[in-house]
């Protein structure tokens, strides 16, 4: 996405200098959502406010809408024929392969303590053994990442007081 | 009404799918669970479609998980539920950004979610798997071990998973390549 908003948004229509596309992006990218959602919003609050993040917003998501609704349309209507059937099942586990491939990327990124380890572990068996939400999962994994990483800084700093709370 | 229950479930996801690109595949999975919308087998084909179509890969998941369960207005309610968290956020982003750039509680809650999120997809990785690549449905009702997976899926998933490592090129290839191979090969 980098290299495309780089040359429509910086080079041709100048609304906001590279640093700013950069900037957005990283914003983007540690904040819920779309990340590509939310860097054309950022764009577009910068243009027009509110108008414009909705804009931009809606111009990310409109070819996907246009192309996936077609290619899903079509593919409605073969989905029973045998060699359609023969195709997509080496493609799904093509599929697998893929995920398994984001999935370490997102390790590397992600998982870099024992800490990031158990909380990793725990997700996977929640989600795999129980019924549990994944939004509660991910909104206790936030809550348990302030918990964590505050006491940690509180014992890094407050290593000669005793007591206080600690918990 | 569905397109309001599709606008709410996916607006949902648009608001905790952390991460970008496949963030968003544990809630499909959980979401076809618990409300029979959809099966496994939907999941394996929205993630080739989305992967091998321009636009970002939670945007056209969400357009055709939508779109199977309740036609083009079903796909444009998804997408939409998914969008709109995004928006105000980023808005609310834009008006406070001082403020909240660098917030070091924001960049601790990432460092919990990043991986929780991590182990969510690989749950949801396992329960695909557990369709495409192996049948342990058939394997729970027979007890034979030859049930539960066909070599031949077992070698090409070895076989790819080791291509995309090494030749590192965009996932439309090996889905393409795939496509073929399965018609030649009779998956």
């Amino acid at each position: 996405m980098l290299p495309i908003l780089r040359r429509e948004i910086v080079e041709k229509e100048k609304w906001l200098s590279e640093e700013d596309v950069m900037d957005f992006y990283a914003i983007g990218q540690s904040m819920p959502g779309i990340i590509a959602v939310n860097v054309g919003g950022f764009i577009g609050y910068q243009r027009k406010k509110e108008a414009g993040a909705v804009a931009a917003a809606l111009g990310v998501v409109s070819p996907c809408l246009i192309i996936i609704t077609i290619i899903a349309a079509c593919l409605s209507n073969f989905q029973d024929n045998v060699y359609v059937r023969h195709a997509l099942s080496a493609v799904s586990v093509c599929v697998c392969a893929l995920i398994l491939d984001s999935i370490i990327s997102m390790w590397k990124k992600g998982v870099k303590d024992i800490f990031g380890f158990v909380l990793f572990a725990i997700m996977l068996v929640a989600m795999t053994f129980t019924e549990i939400s994944p939004v509660l999962l991910v909104v206790l994994s936030a809550v348990g990442g302030i918990i964590y990483k505050s006491l940690q800084g509180l014992f890094a700093k407050n290593d000669k007081e005793k007591g206080g709370k600690q918990k | 009404m569905i397109y309001l229950k599709l606008f709410y479930e996916f607006f949902k996801i648009g608001l905790f799918a952390v991460g970008g690109g496949m963030a968003t595949l544990p809630f499909l999975q959980r979401l076809g669970e618990s409300t029979g919308w959809f099966d496994q087998m939907l999941i394996t084909d929205m993630v080739a479609i989305s992967e091998s179509t321009p636009g970002p890969i939670g945007i056209n998941m969400a357009t055709y998980v939508g779109y199977n369960v309740a036609g083009f207005w079903g796909g444009f309610a998804a997408t939409m539920g998914e969008v709109m968290p995004c928006v105000v956020l980023v808005i609310l982003f834009s008006k406070f950004l001082n403020k909240l750039s660098g917030n070091k509680y924001l960049d601790f809650a990432f460092y919990g979610m990043r991986p929780a999120v991590t182990g969510l997809i690989a749950a949801a990785a396992v329960s695909v798997m557990q369709v495409a690549v192996f049948n342990t449905e058939l394997f729970k009702q027979t007890g034979v071990i030859t049930d539960l997976a066909d070599p031949k899926k077992i070698i090409y998933f070895v076989i790819v998973f080791w291509a995309i490592k090494k030749f590192k090129k965009h996932p439309i290839t090996y889905i393409a390549a795939s496509a073929v191979i399965g018609l030649i090969f009779m998956f």
